[in-house]
């Protein structure tokens, strides 16, 4: 028989092994938020596109013999008062070859209003192979009330897109970026007990 | 709520019938179409793959059931002690564990190679002939057909919301119908776009056989070639909120020049409601519309009679904005509330529907305000 | 598979002064006690509360969907009452359940006389009611209580109100609860022991919980995690789950799922342990297989945490990854069946009579394996498209969970409640719960496979006139289920009032060691170590 003392040391290893294994699981869950990021880019989960330099895509080749559709969709938040356009026509392109399209917003509200642009690519094959040089949505827009604005965005869909796609979809969604007193009030209306509205 | 008793006598009548379909254990006849068994086989490529993806599994597992069953009830009746079996004393065998590893393995196999091809037939993407981007919203759908710009908004039929709280068996296909439904050309394969505007949703009509997430922020696709004319319902699969319940899909497939014609309507009806927009509307008509478009924009929050739920959705009838200023309460409609429920309904209504709906909600649900807004005046707060 | 030698000598004068103190009078012995069979006592009672008020829920449920149109409660408290009644289920009814037999027999099974950190065990017990305390207040707030559903989807759960930071501190109180608990099992599992029980001489109800206390220690800090990002989402301007923030909600969902799908073998391992238990003692013949339903166990435990995704293949996945997850998902069935085929041979060629924990490990084995069969056709992506959030998956889980992890629980209180009192239970009054709960539940839950298959959505207040019938069927087999259990609650009750003696072996097919000691199990045992052979 373990006589008492040997057996609390034990015991209170082990425990505390168990708490650092428990302390780690609670670390993976957050380490979990960069993973995924890092197996959406791979594999476009998410619709996830790349962005590449105006200088990798230019060195590229270009696949003449093949063409794919790329079709244009853009979305407004409802909680933002602007016009988002995107080009009415599918852009036929060849893989390797650097494209433009331009997408136009207005701001329809009565104050000037900060902006994201949240892109998407579908079907999700599709969207590791689609790169951007250049994109509104990389940082965000603000308009003026009153204001248009033309919004270019420059990609390349990569020559290795899966021989099946034969059209891909770009959409962009704007919300509106969030300015600090927003988020204030968001808060507010948080711990006012509930999301009141009238 | 209202507790009536010809509801009352229809339960007892349902529970009397429901007590016989128990005790027959099997659905009854004809007459009771309701006693649904089975998934539908649907009317597209896909539906019948996932239809015969299901019959397979379900024989597979009915086999499977009636060999490991079987066997335990034989045990059960003849290893009984009171059959005066004496109990065997094994409890090992390496042959026996092998054997049943290995079968399931290989049944599961030769179900996994059916479903690996009928997903690779599923998940086609190849070239569509249309594209339909749909937008889920709390609680409506939004359509937007991308090539021949139509686009409207879609929400529970006004005849159902109406049953909800009376009798539900007094209108055709309740909860099942909605005020605009999505036409589609058969035989023409449709490229479905989702996505939502605040949280998520699903979007699934059975007779065509999938469902995908409709996610705000990012843009899924599914697509459907759908064979015979008809008309197809479904409802949002995510639970999105408060009506989740209530906001259906319905198809209607038609002949490819039913479907031109569709559009040339919808064309039609969208440049007359926008000629409308132009003039003055009597008070009369601002009510009659509005009380339409109050029950289907409004109503699902603020409830039919103006009361809401407070705190969560307050109340329409004596409300500060609704008797207040005309301008703060066109405000509120149009741009909505920020971090709370009410959402920004100058995307989903247009001119002369938002001055309805606002006419209505100042002098119907117990206000009377007296005032009323045209049209023109929406305009002018674009 | 252990044998015991030697009687349990707890009453032995050569022990030292204060072991001879049975428990403190009064209402404090429970507050302080850190006895393991107090302390499992305590969980068990605290659980059935909960089965009791998570069933209440459960038949507000049952009672608005009895025929269609919107009587009795309104859909966002509908909404409520769903999302509550699997909250209270999951955390309050069946995991503390689980942990209340792993204190009671986790010791008596291994010849331990204690838990290994019994102030420890009180802790993670006395933090439960508190957990439970301000998840149930909740209700009574501004709002109600959370209606987002159980899995607390982004950004629907953001939308929820005062409820929300309340709803998730309660639920990291009921995770550090429950991975301190699961902590205790493990470290009196590994370092406990009699001597001479090896790994593989220890009972399989101990296997199947330290197993479970791996699972509960890599998976809820996890959901904690989860939890905590919401809660910053919410309030401190973080955007993991807000895409115009650029964060992904699809993201929570598979965080949430890492552990979502640990959780449910987490629940229904320890019942595995229990049936395995149960059925040799009522066919009089060992374990068929004991070292292959170690390793099916362990499989099963590995594989849940890599099958997650297969709760969202609509949220819009790569081909290469519904394949995966359908091949991981499909593959659990084989460790799965081995563990089915090995109760029936343990059964096969024995000598069986069929007392009520029989009856329920035996209609645990069948339904259990039904709710499998439906997990083998959700794992089939194709039709899963067809079948995901629909009544066939609500039909699945309660399938699982019901008549698989609960009945394994109602077998396993029949079965040591004799040693847990010291006297038997009414057997006629058993078998009478037993029936009418296998009835009930499959009028219950069989016919909501129909309705899934219709095409009825889950988490919906109401429906389209087509669905009336078999819900009505549904809501008849929920009341009569829930009222069956008033009539367990009597038993029990009952049982511990008196009742015939009960030896100390209870069953004459019983083996091991906690049928060692006398009935009932004396406040103190195997102070003395007992020798296993």
């Amino acid at each position: 028989m373990v006589t008492a003392a040997p057996i609390a040391r034990a015991n209170r290893r082990l425990t505390l092994r168990l708490l650092a294994v428990t302390a780690a699981m609670f670390g993976f869950g957050y380490a979990l938020v960069p993973l995924y990021d890092i197996v959406c880019d791979l594999t476009g989960i998410g619709g996830r596109t790349g962005i590449i330099s105006e200088a990798t895509a230019t060195t590229r080749a270009v696949d003449a013999s093949r063409v794919v559709k790329v079709q244009f969709v853009a979305t407004v938040n409802s909680g933002l008062r602007w016009e988002f356009e995107g080009p009415e026509t599918p852009l036929e392109v060849h893989p390797g070859k650097v494209y433009e399209a331009s997408f136009s917003a207005s701001n329809r509200s009565k104050r000037p209003v900060v902006a994201q642009a949240v892109p998407s690519v579908t079907p999700v094959g599709a969207a590791a192979h689609f790169n951007k040089i250049e994109c509104f949505c990389f940082t965000r827009q603000r308009l003026e009330p009153g204001e248009t604005r033309a919004m270019p965005v420059r990609f390349v869909v990569g020559k290795e897109i899966p021989r099946r796609i034969g059209t891909l979809t770009l959409a962009y969604t704007f919300f509106e970026a969030e300015p600090a007193s927003a988020s204030a009030a968001r808060r507010a209306a948080a711990s006012d007990g509930i999301g009141a509205n009238g | 709520m209202t507790f009536d008793s010809r509801l009352f006598r229809r339960w007892i009548h349902r529970a009397s019938q429901a007590a016989a379909g128990l005790a027959a254990l099997a659905p009854l006849s004809a007459a009771y179409a309701e006693w649904e068994l089975n998934m539908p086989r649907g009317v597209t490529l896909i539906s019948r793959e996932a239809y015969d993806q299901h019959m397979l599994m379900l024989w597979w597992c009915v086999g499977i059931g009636v060999v490991v069953f079987g066997a335990m009830f034989y045990s059960m009746f003849r290893h009984r002690r009171a059959a005066g079996h004496a109990a065997a004393n094994f409890h090992h065998n390496t042959f026996a564990e092998i054997v049943w590893t290995v079968i399931p393995v290989v049944i599961l196999v030769l179900m996994a190679i059916p479903a690996t091809r009928a997903l690779i037939v599923m998940e086609d993407t190849s070239e569509a002939d249309m594209t339909l981007k749909v937008t889920g919203h709390q609680w409506k759908w939004r359509y937007e057909y991308l090539e021949d710009d139509v686009d409207f908004f879609s929400s529970l039929a006004p005849e159902s919301r109406e049953a909800i709280y009376s009798d539900p068996y007094a209108t055709d296909n309740y909860l099942l119908e909605v005020d605009n439904e999505v036409v589609l050309p058969v035989g023409r394969k449709v490229r479905i776009l989702l996505t939502a505007d605040d949280v998520i949703h699903a979007w699934w009509v059975p007779a065509l056989g999938m469902k995908k997430d409709a996610i705000p922020g990012f843009i899924n696709e599914l697509w459907t070639r759908i064979d015979e004319p008809g008309i197809y319902r479904g409802q949002c699969a995510e639970l999105c909120g408060k009506d989740h319940g209530f906001m259906p899909i319905v198809v209607r497939a038609v002949p490819d020049e039913e479907y031109v014609a569709w559009v040339d309507d919808r064309h039609a009806a969208q440049e007359l409601v926008a000629q409308e927009a132009l003039r003055d509307w009597t008070v009369e008509e601002l009510m009659v519309r509005g009380r339409e478009i109050y029950i289907t924009a409004c109503a699902a929050c603020h409830q039919q009679n103006g009361q809401g739920l407070p705190p969560s959705f307050p109340a329409i009838t004596g409300s500060e904005i609704a008797t207040g200023p005309l301008d703060a309460h066109l405000d509120r409609v149009m741009n909505g509330k920020p971090g709370t429920a009410m959402a920004a309904f100058a995307q989903q209504l247009g001119d002369s529907d938002l001055a309805a709906v606002i006419t209505y909600q100042r002098n119907a649900l117990g206000n009377a305000v007296g005032d009323s807004v045209q049209p023109s005046a929406v305009r002018a707060a674009r | 598979m252990s044998a015991a030698t030697t009687r349990d000598a707890h009453d032995d004068a050569h022990h030292d002064d204060h072991h001879h103190h049975g428990p403190e009078p009064g209402v404090m012995r429970w507050v302080y006690t850190t006895n393991h069979k107090d302390i499992g006592t305590l969980y068990l009672v605290f659980s059935f509360l909960m089965l009791l008020l998570g069933g209440l829920l459960a038949l507000g449920i049952r009672t608005e969907l009895w025929s269609p149109g919107l009587q009795f409660v309104e859909p966002d408290f509908f909404n409520q009452l769903t999302t509550m009644h699997a909250l209270i289920m999951v955390f309050g009814a069946i995991m503390p359940a689980t942990v209340g037999f792993a204190n009671w027999m986790v010791p008596l099974m291994i010849g331990a006389p204690d838990m290994a950190l019994p102030r420890l065990n009180n802790w993670s017990f006395w933090l439960l009611p508190f957990a439970f305390a301000l998840l149930i207040s909740t209700f009574f707030m501004e709002g109600g209580a959370p209606a987002a559903g159980w899995t607390l989807y982004a950004p629907l759960v953001l939308q929820g109100g005062a409820n929300l930071p309340f709803a998730i501190f309660a639920i990291h109180l009921m995770g550090i609860a429950s991975v301190m608990g699961a902590i205790n099992i493990i470290v009196t599992i590994l370092n406990m022991r009699a001597p001479g029980m090896t790994l593989l001489k220890m009972p399989l109800f101990i296997w199947t919980w330290l197993i479970t206390a791996f699972l509960l220690v890599a998976a809820m800090p996890v959901f904690a995690g989860a939890v905590t990002m919401l809660l910053t989402d919410k309030f401190f301007g973080t955007s993991f789950f807000d895409a115009a923030g650029g964060g992904d909600p699809v993201l929570f969902q598979h965080i949430f799922w890492f552990f979502g799908h640990p959780e449910v073998y987490i629940m229904i391992l320890p019942s595995f342990g229990i049936v395995s238990q149960v059925i040799p003692t009522f066919a009089r013949k060992p374990l068929f297989g004991y070292e292959s339903m170690v390793y099916a166990t362990a499989s099963i435990a590995f594989l849940s945490f890599i099958v997650w995704a297969h709760h969202m293949f609509t949220v819009g996945m790569p081909l290469a990854g519904e394949l995966f997850f359908m091949y991981t998902t499909m593959l659990i069935a084989v460790p799965t069946g081995v563990k089915v085929f090995n109760w029936v041979a343990t059964m096969w060629r024995g000598s069986m009579t069929f007392e009520t924990p029989m009856l329920y490990a035996i209609a645990f084995v069948i339904l259990f394996t039904l709710g499998g069969f439906s997990g083998l056709m959700l794992a089939i992506v194709p039709s899963d498209f067809q079948y995901h959030d629909t009544y066939f998956v609500v039909a699945h889980f309660h399938y699982v969970l019901v008549t698989g992890s609960l009945f394994g629980i109602f077998a396993g209180v029949y079965y040591w409640l004799p040693k847990w009192t010291g006297n038997m239970y009414d057997e006629r009054l058993g078998k009478w719960h037993f029936w009418l709960s296998t009835i009930f539940v499959n009028i219950l839950f069989f016919p909501q496979h129909f309705l899934g298959l219709a095409g009825m959505p889950r988490r919906v207040p109401d429906y389209a006139v087509q669905f009336a019938d078999w819900n009505m069927v549904s809501s008849i087999g929920g009341f009569g289920f829930g009222l069956s259990q008033l009539l367990f609650a009597w038993i029990v009750l009952q049982c511990c009032r008196g009742g015939k003696q009960a030896t100390a072996e209870v069953w004459d097919g019983s083996d091991g060691l906690e049928w060692t000691v006398p009935s009932p199990a004396p406040y103190h045992t195997f102070e003395t170590p007992p020798a296993v052979r």
